[in-house]
């Protein structure tokens, strides 16, 4: 008895040993999702996605002869919270790189201390734009890769009437700002817009469906062009279907609402309306049945399904991954003009390409929910769209890029005065 | 023997004849496969006007998704998707294969134009054969679609049609097509036809042609609109009495358990919204776990359920936490406030924390269309007579139990309670049981109206509290007219003011009305309220 108590005892410390070893041996990748608190429902998945990234990059022998170690922490969808956690990433955990983030309000709370302290974000989810951070890397879309698209393809549709449906935060704002200066240079009247905002988790949507159904029956086809964030969606697609608006009248499109969104409801009834994204878990290609593949085997439930914010995590990983080999270290400023340029394959078969604006190139695809709550793709853009960091429709971002290569170096260059105003927050 | 070849030799010549016909059919079921959507809209016409018995069968099953196609040799069939494989027929029956994985099918893909177009050719097939529901929507359905094309359809359709009410609507079809044309005589009765009608389809045409034709016409076009927009504004208003009192149902189920914890124990008990999400999420185990097969009914069992559960989480939070903090309402805020949150992380680590799926019965959904401008959805109007309900049965036990009794005599006077007899604190616990229960019938409710997820109580805490702090602390009559008042209030004000503004108003409201009447609206009189 006494000698196997001794054998674990001597086993353990061997393997604590050679835990020590390996950390100081290791790249640290940290992983800044919330873990818990209301937004735990989306990114929860996304943490989970750079653990199996990691874990894989692992199998294949890591990177520089390297094992990646995963430094997971909560910021609890506190935002403050975010950025006293990337600074005990950057700080204590002396992490390589971060893969974190949801909201842009998070995003925005993160940036000054990864400014400051010189790290690595990779963000990866759609949002309004307007921003591009030395520190940052962007690998969801911008407006130009999900909003513009996604109008473009309704008005080819005959829509003649909107209706900009949001929740009432920055994103929506920006978005649907965007949005009625673009349809209005398009020749929209300003009657044949509409503007909604509801409080966050709005959920008695009686009054603006039946708006909306009222706006809809002016002899002009309509559609909704919805921002509204994730938790209120439900209640809003209910209330749709129960009072008979049908996507053959009145089509939705979503920027919000992916496969993940769709799991917790019964989508029957949401048949045809839309949603624009990067990437469906339909698609069809070698790379996302590999995904999709391991993604079940690491989560352990079949039933799970793959989103575009997953994706964007994915592409980023790899083009981490690319550019530190590229580079042959782990060093911010080196990794950062490696990147420039990297292709990836993305998941729906094509390339996805990291610009000098530190957004990506990607393809951008309308799909319409399908009773199985996936989404079937009727429409796609031939090639990549190139994201823009600072949209074209507004007058005042008109006038500003990004590009952080020589001889501009800055994320928000006003190329009428020539001057780059270098606060990103 | 020679009848016999000759009778082959005929059949053999009528095939040739119809051989362009049926090359047409099977070249549109081809391009079903192949074609982009413009190509496919083209096919479904032809599939449509081929009088093929299997036509309809075909364009139904491809309005529902259940049109495939096997990629390996481009066969069309039907595909039915069991244990996540799929079991493919072929279109005439000859072949079947079973358990083909996802990739081997593909399913013929329909967007929204083509579902329209697909559900008005469909309705034109069914509207001579169909049942009475199937005429009557097919009716419905094509008066979107509706053009020229169709009259001699409608027509005979008429003529065999002996249901009223389809007979209108087939009317209805008719004269959106004869509203285009400028002969007075035409356009005349098909113009009295339509104003009497509020579908929004009849006003879209209307609004459509407002400015074409003689002068004449556009003026009374003019009118019709006008007396169809009074009519539904109107209704408008019905309408969004119908959307207060519904608001209204759904905060006095929210509140009503909070006015017994509240509103007669005096407890601050912020879980409250979480006693609500626990009695969402019993539903959600009763539906998935328990009786997957019988969605009707899993609403209707998770009821008891719900408030059996909820109601031993509140005895044991009563037990365990509260019972030792009574007069002490900042601790009780701080504690309770901290249990919601304890609750809230216990459900993510339980049941994860994305939103679960609840169902909605099929005698929930839709909706109870009153005319072509008003229509009551389901769901919402079962909610009201449920809220009402079981409002009326907790007055009842209130008033007429032996069990209401001693709960009022001890929230008036606990030490008279006391001496009398009565075990104060198993009323006590009893009582606080009896309010999360309520909330978890809330829950039930609340499933079919929102998300299931942790965060589903969050959203009706703070409504809760404005409920009851306005109606009246200790008076359930003030909970009623309060929840009522501020639901209908509400929904006048959102589309004036936008939905974030009126709830800042409505709040402002309530702040005022608190300073001028600080009990609220029924203040309780009497020694009770001192004590």
């Amino acid at each position: 008895m006494k000698k196997t108590i001794k054998s674990v005892g001597a086993a353990a410390l061997m393997t604590l040993a050679a835990g020590i070893a390996q950390a100081a041996d290791t790249i640290k990748v940290g992983v800044l999702h919330s873990l818990s608190g209301t937004m735990a429902i989306s990114e929860t998945t996304l943490k989970d996605t750079v653990l199996m990234m990691i874990e894989e990059q692992n199998k294949a022998g890591g990177l520089l002869g390297k094992k990646l170690e995963p430094v997971v922490v909560d910021p609890a969808s506190n935002w403050p919270l975010f950025a006293e956690k990337t600074r005990e990433l950057l700080e204590k955990e002396k992490v390589d790189v971060i893969f974190g983030c949801w909201t842009s309000v998070s995003r925005k709370s993160v940036l000054p201390v990864i400014e400051e302290l010189n790290g690595l974000l990779f963000y990866p989810v759609q949002y309004e734009g307007e921003e591009s951070s030395k520190n940052v890397f962007y690998t969801g879309a911008a407006p130009n890769q999900q909003a513009i698209p996604a109008v473009d393809y309704l008005a080819a549709q005959g829509v003649e009437r909107w209706v900009l449906a949001g929740t009432d935060y920055v994103y929506p704002r920006t978005t649907n700002k965007i949005l009625e200066a673009y349809l209005k240079d398009s020749g929209v009247a300003e009657a044949d817009i509409m503007i909604n905002y509801t409080p966050f988790g709005h959920s008695d949507w009686q009054t603006i469906v039946s708006d909306i159904k009222k706006f809809g029956s002016a002899g002009k086809k309509t559609a909704v062009v919805s921002t509204i964030n994730g938790d209120a969606n439900v209640p809003f697609y209910k209330e749709l279907g129960n009072q008979g608006v049908s996507a053959e009248d009145i089509p939705v499109v979503a920027f919000s609402v992916g496969e993940e969104e769709l799991s917790g409801f019964d989508t029957a009834p949401l048949v045809g309306h839309l949603a624009a994204w990067n990437y469906f878990m339909s698609a069809e290609s070698e790379e996302n049945d590999e995904f999709i593949e391991a993604w079940h085997a690491f989560i352990g439930d079949e039933d799970r399904v793959t989103n575009d914010p997953m994706e964007a995590t994915y592409i980023g990983f790899k083009m981490w991954a690319k550019a530190v080999e590229k580079a042959g270290t782990t060093d911010v400023d080196t990794v950062r003009d490696a990147i420039y340029g990297v292709v990836v394959p993305n998941l729906t078969g094509g390339y996805a390409v990291m610009n000098t604006n530190h957004h990506l190139t990607k393809p951008v695809l309308i799909g319409e929910i399908q009773e199985d709550g996936q989404f079937e793709t009727v429409w796609q853009t031939d090639g990549g769209v190139i994201g823009d960091a600072w949209t074209d429709y507004l007058a005042e971002s008109a006038k500003i890029v990004a590009d952080w290569t020589a001889p501009i170096t800055c994320g928000n260059y006003n190329i009428e005065t020539g001057t780059c105003s270098g606060q990103n927050y | 023997m020679k009848i016999v070849h000759r009778l082959m030799l005929l059949v053999l010549g009528a095939v040739l004849s119809v051989s362009s016909l049926a090359d047409e059919y099977s070249d549109a079921l081809n391009t079903l496969i192949k074609g982009n959507f413009k190509e496919k809209a083209k096919a479904v016409e032809v599939i449509a006007a081929s009088g093929n018995e299997q036509s309809v069968v075909i364009l139904e099953s491809m309005l529902e998704g259940n049109l495939f196609y096997r990629r390996s040799d481009n066969l069309l069939g039907f595909a039915e998707l069991v244990d996540k494989k799929y079991n493919f027929k072929s279109l005439d029956g000859t072949e079947t294969e079973e358990g083909l994985g996802k990739r081997k099918v593909k399913k013929v893909s329909v967007n929204n134009s083509l579902r329209k177009q697909l559900r008005g050719l469909i309705a034109g097939l069914q509207l001579i054969s169909g049942t009475k529901a199937q005429r009557k929507d097919a009716a419905l359905n094509m008066l979107s679609t509706v053009d020229e094309s169709m009259v001699p359809l409608l027509n005979s359709a008429l003529k065999q049609e002996k249901e009223n009410s389809i007979k209108k609507l087939l009317m209805l079809n008719i004269a959106m097509v004869d509203i285009d044309s400028n002969d007075e005589k035409i356009w005349q009765p098909a113009l009295s036809t339509l104003r009497s009608s509020l579908e929004s389809d009849v006003r879209n045409k209307l609004v459509s042609i407002q400015e074409v034709g003689p002068e004449e016409k556009q003026q009374a076009i003019t009118d019709a609109l006008q007396s169809i927009e009074g009519k539904v504004n109107f209704y408008g208003g019905v309408e969004n009495i119908f959307f207060g009192l519904s608001l209204g149902s759904v905060l006095l189920l929210a509140a009503v358990g909070l006015a017994i914890t509240f509103g007669v124990m005096g407890v601050i008990n912020m879980a409250h919204g979480e006693m609500i999400m626990l009695g969402a999420y019993t539903t959600f185990v009763i539906q998935t776990y328990v009786m997957p097969n019988w969605v009707d009914g899993s609403v209707l069992v998770a009821i008891p359920v719900a408030f059996m559960v909820t109601g031993a989480f509140g005895i044991l939070i009563e037990r365990t936490v509260i019972r030792y903090l009574y007069g002490r309402p900042l601790e009780t805020l701080l504690a309770t406030f901290g249990l919601s949150l304890i609750l809230q992380q216990l459900v993510r680590t339980v049941f994860s924390p994305l939103n679960q799926s609840v169902a909605t019965p099929s005698w929930m959904s839709g909706s109870w269309a009153v005319n072509g401008a008003l229509s009551l959805t389901y769901n919402r109007l079962y909610i009201i007579g449920f809220s009402l309900l079981v409002f009326i049965g907790l007055i009842f036990l209130l008033r007429r139990t032996y069990f209401g009794l001693q709960m009022r005599a001890v929230t008036q006077n606990r030490p008279m309670a006391s001496s009398m007899g009565i075990r104060t604190g198993w009323v006590d616990a009893l009582t606080f049981g009896l309010g999360s229960g309520v909330a978890g019938i809330a829950g039930v409710a609340l499933s079919q109206l929102t998300n299931v997820g942790p965060n589903l109580g969050q959203g009706y805490i703070i409504d809760s509290f404005m409920v009851v702090v306005f109606g009246g602390v200790g008076n359930l009559w003030g909970t009623l007219v309060a929840a009522f008042s501020l639901g209908v209030v509400n929904k006048f004000l959102e589309p004036v003011a936008g939905a974030v503004l009126a709830k800042i108003l409505v709040l402002i409201f309530i702040i005022l009305f608190i300073q001028k009447r600080p009990r609220g609206m029924f203040a309780l009189k009497g020694r009770a309220v001192d004590g």
